[in-house]
């Protein structure tokens, strides 16, 4: 039976289908419904690490236990991960594994557009990238057969567009799934330099081995057709071909690192003028360009952003496509923080105290907007910490007047490490803790704070208090972020502390509680508008009558409003 | 249907664009053809833009509805219809539903939320129609029922036959809501005249 799954719910599929037995990953937007998808199928254990790196060297120590491994990340992620792949790819592993790099061009909800296709390259692994859903499963299969065939792990790329698109997939039943049993091989597991050195050695061969099958292998295939224009392309950029250029002949590559040299130059010899089709990075282009081949890229589309159909029929027929009618100048629309979110009395707060804030990733990177504007730098997880201190480091005297902010699973995933730098360092820097007791920004996601793992067992939380003691802060307060005095009270506190300390922010996601609360009234406003500095979607100005208005639907009735109107205008329901 | 339909649907994160988009996939499912469906999402709960697009012919290849090529638009919000309204082709059909979501920049006094939206989009789209979705849907029994009244509209304007979309409604929404979904769809095909 063939039904409609986006990308990330087919790869979960074929993680069922093809025998897969253990899954990890962190969560990270679009990679993140895959693992979502995977706890559906009860036969497939599987994880939230704490974060990346975690997620891998357990996926890697389960295929070199025998078990068919996956693990899944965004792009930056692999970041995170690549110290663990760059070695597992000279040991190889014994069971299948293989590594979802979920890339986002066009930066739909990402730091950074890089093109995961060259860290395949770079480690020297097989590189698969599906264009639908359908290919989508069936490359987790092929990765999985090709990982156990060459003894390596396989990346398989997916893009934004594969990984929250949806197409009709076919529904298979699954196979056994078998885990092999561990066998001792120290020559192969153990990366000692001696070890190393032969192994080093075996991906040469791999490689070679390698871009032989890829010649031949099913996923790289031509489809040939008017032979004036022949363009060579990979990923969602063939179905935008397919659409833009539907008399084109096309070589469409499934399997591009190793690229098929022989079939790239069999099917140049076809046809008049040769075109690479992908997005981000010229990665075949430069490879087709040492095979000596004369071949159009780059120098039509550009190495950033989303292609489309229409730039590319204009681009390589050289002819315009109808004209599009002029966009209404529409006010944005951005994400905000919700109303009832734990995040925004800080944020109020760090405002109103003018201070440097180190920022981090996470639904309080939002804090940025107008008109909390309360942070300074976001530049991957965990560097609010460890910048903070280089910031110190820079200007001692900064240490006071700058504060450090990270959520609960991002100070879990990396600045756990920063902090302790900040200790063992002597810096003096003031981190606050925003714990919300999930990972909110992508959508809920269990983390070892929570209590929960991901397959709904409950699991022991981390105390943030114990932890930070651990680490040698002495300094650690806990604070209820809905309290804006006292929170305002102990920052200001805290970043006159000439050692490091520690501010826990506690309340839970406004989108996990069950709100009992009513919404707000209002009753004498004054139209100060102090309140309207929150940027809280459900206040408002109402110009007629020159008061706030409090839209009842959306309030949850949290009550920070209330704490920042000085003329007690803002009063929970029978309060009045 | 030889060529590709394209329809977008365009709202605000929590308005139910999915669930719209499911039943739209489903009648077509069920009518034999291929259908894509994309949409961006990762932030859509934090209040922002959401789209929707769906695609709907007998050989699909793209998943995503450019500029100007557009058959159809539901937009679940005036602003959010004013944004997109590039997308549609010349002869598309715009269904717009007259509630309107202010978003923060407006809300905190940074912008201005446009005046005369269903003026000028009537004045650029061939096949206009707006209507208060949520008040139909909220006399069917329940206001997160609009966008089933807007899929009743959508119906109107659409080839597939009346019973399709009805078996959709069926398979997508739980028996105990399903006698208030059907009428907001028959109020939402009462629209069209």
């Amino acid at each position: 039976m063939k039904i409609l799954m986006t990308g990330n719910e087919a790869i979960a599929r074929g993680v069922y289908e093809y025998g897969v037995s253990v899954a990890t990953a962190y969560p990270g937007t679009p990679s993140t419904e895959i693992l979502e998808n995977i706890v559906k199928y009860p036969e497939v254990y599987c994880q939230w690490s704490p974060n990346e790196k975690v997620a891998m060297e357990v996926g890697v120590g389960a295929a070199i236990a025998g078990a068919r491994a996956i693990v899944t990340m965004k792009m930056v992620g692999v970041n995170v991960a690549a110290d663990p792949l760059f070695t597992v790819a000279y040991t190889g592993t014994r069971a299948g594994l293989v590594l979802v790099s979920a890339d986002d061009p066009g930066m739909h909800s990402s730091q950074n557009e890089q093109d995961n296709r060259l860290y395949a390259a770079f480690a020297k692994i097989p590189l698969l990238e599906p264009s639908n859903s359908q290919e989508a499963k069936d490359m987790v299969g092929m990765a999985m057969e090709i990982s156990e065939a060459f003894d390596t792990p396989v990346m398989l790329r997916i893009t934004t567009r594969i990984a929250h698109s949806q197409s009709l997939v076919e529904q298979k039943e699954p196979m056994e799934r078998l885990a092999k049993p561990f066998e001792r091989n120290q020559r192969k597991y153990v990366m000692l330099p001696a070890h190393g050195r032969a192994r080093r050695l075996i991906v040469e061969e791999r490689m070679q081995k390698l871009a032989n099958f890829s010649e031949t292998v099913a996923v790289n295939y031509m489809e040939m057709n008017d032979t004036n224009i022949g363009i060579i392309t990979s990923g969602i950029s063939y179905q935008y071909v397919r659409e833009a250029l539907p008399q084109a002949s096309i070589l469409k590559l499934g399997l591009t690192n190793p690229l098929p040299s022989g079939l790239i130059k069999e099917f140049a010899a076809k046809v008049s003028k040769l075109y690479v089709v992908e997005e981000l990075e010229p990665y075949m282009e430069k490879e087709i360009r040492l095979l000596g081949l004369d071949v159009s890229g780059k120098e039509l589309f550009p190495p950033y952003g989303e292609l489309s159909v229409r730039m590319i029929s204009e681009k390589i027929t050289g002819r315009n496509g109808i004209p599009i009618a002029k966009p209404f100048d529409a006010p944005i629309r951005p994400p905000v923080m919700c109303p009832g979110c734990p995040h925004r009395g800080l944020f109020f707060t760090l405002k109103q105290l003018k201070l440097v804030v180190s920022g981090d990733i996470g639904c309080y990177t939002l804090g940025t907007m107008a008109p909390l504007e309360a942070m300074d730098t976001c530049i991957c997880m965990g560097a609010s910490i460890s910048g903070a201190l280089g910031m110190e480091k820079a200007h001692p005297e900064m240490a006071e007047k700058m504060v450090a902010v990270i959520g609960d699973s991002t100070f879990l995933h990396s600045g756990v490490t920063g902090l302790m730098d900040v200790v063992y360092n002597g810096g003096h820097t003031t981190t606050i803790i925003l714990d919300n007791s999930i990972t909110a920004m992508t959508g809920h996601q269990e983390n070892p704070s929570t209590g929960k793992t991901l397959m709904g067992q409950p699991a022991p939380q981390v105390d943030f208090v114990a932890l930070c003691k651990a680490l040698g802060v002495k300094r650690i307060t806990e604070v209820d972020p809905f309290d804006v005095e006292r929170v305002k009270e102990v920052i200001k506190t805290e970043i006159a502390a000439s050692e490091p300390s520690v501010i826990i922010t506690k309340r839970p996601c406004a989108l996990i509680i069950k709100n009992t609360e009513k919404p707000l009234q209002v009753q004498d406003c004054t139209g100060c508008k102090m309140c309207l500095k929150l940027g809280c979607p459900a206040l408002s100005f109402d110009e007629e009558n020159e008061t706030v208005q409090v839209d009842q639907a959306l309030c949850t009735g949290c009550g920070l409003c209330m704490n920042v109107c000085k003329f007690d205008a803002l009063r929970k329901a029978g309060d009045a | 249907m030889s060529k590709i339909i394209n329809i977008l649907l365009v709202g605000v994160g929590g308005q139910g664009t999915i669930l719209a988009s499911k039943i739209l996939t489903n009648v077509a499912l069920a009518q034999g053809y291929e259908v894509k469906m994309s949409e961006i999402h990762g932030m859509a709960q934090r209040g922002g833009s959401v789209v929707t697009q769906v695609r709907i012919g007998e050989d699909v290849h793209s998943p995503v509805i450019e500029p100007g090529e557009a058959d159809y638009m539901v937009a679940f919000e005036q602003l959010e219809a004013y944004r997109w309204s590039h997308f549609l082709k010349k002869d598309g059909v715009l269904i717009v539903n007259t509630q309107k979501i202010v978003p923060l920049p407006v809300l905190i006094g940074a912008a201005t939320y446009p005046e005369n939206i269903l003026v000028e989009l009537k004045g650029r789209v061939e096949h206009f129609i707006n209507l208060d979705g949520l008040k139909l849907a909220s006399e069917a029994g329940n206001v997160k029922a609009t966008n089933v009244v807007l899929m009743g509209v959508l119906s109107k304007y659409m080839d597939f036959p009346e019973d399709a979309w009805k078996n959709a409604l069926v398979a997508g929404i739980p028996a105990k809501l399903l006698d208030l979904n059907m009428k907001a769809f028959a109020s939402g095909v009462a629209e069209v005249k």
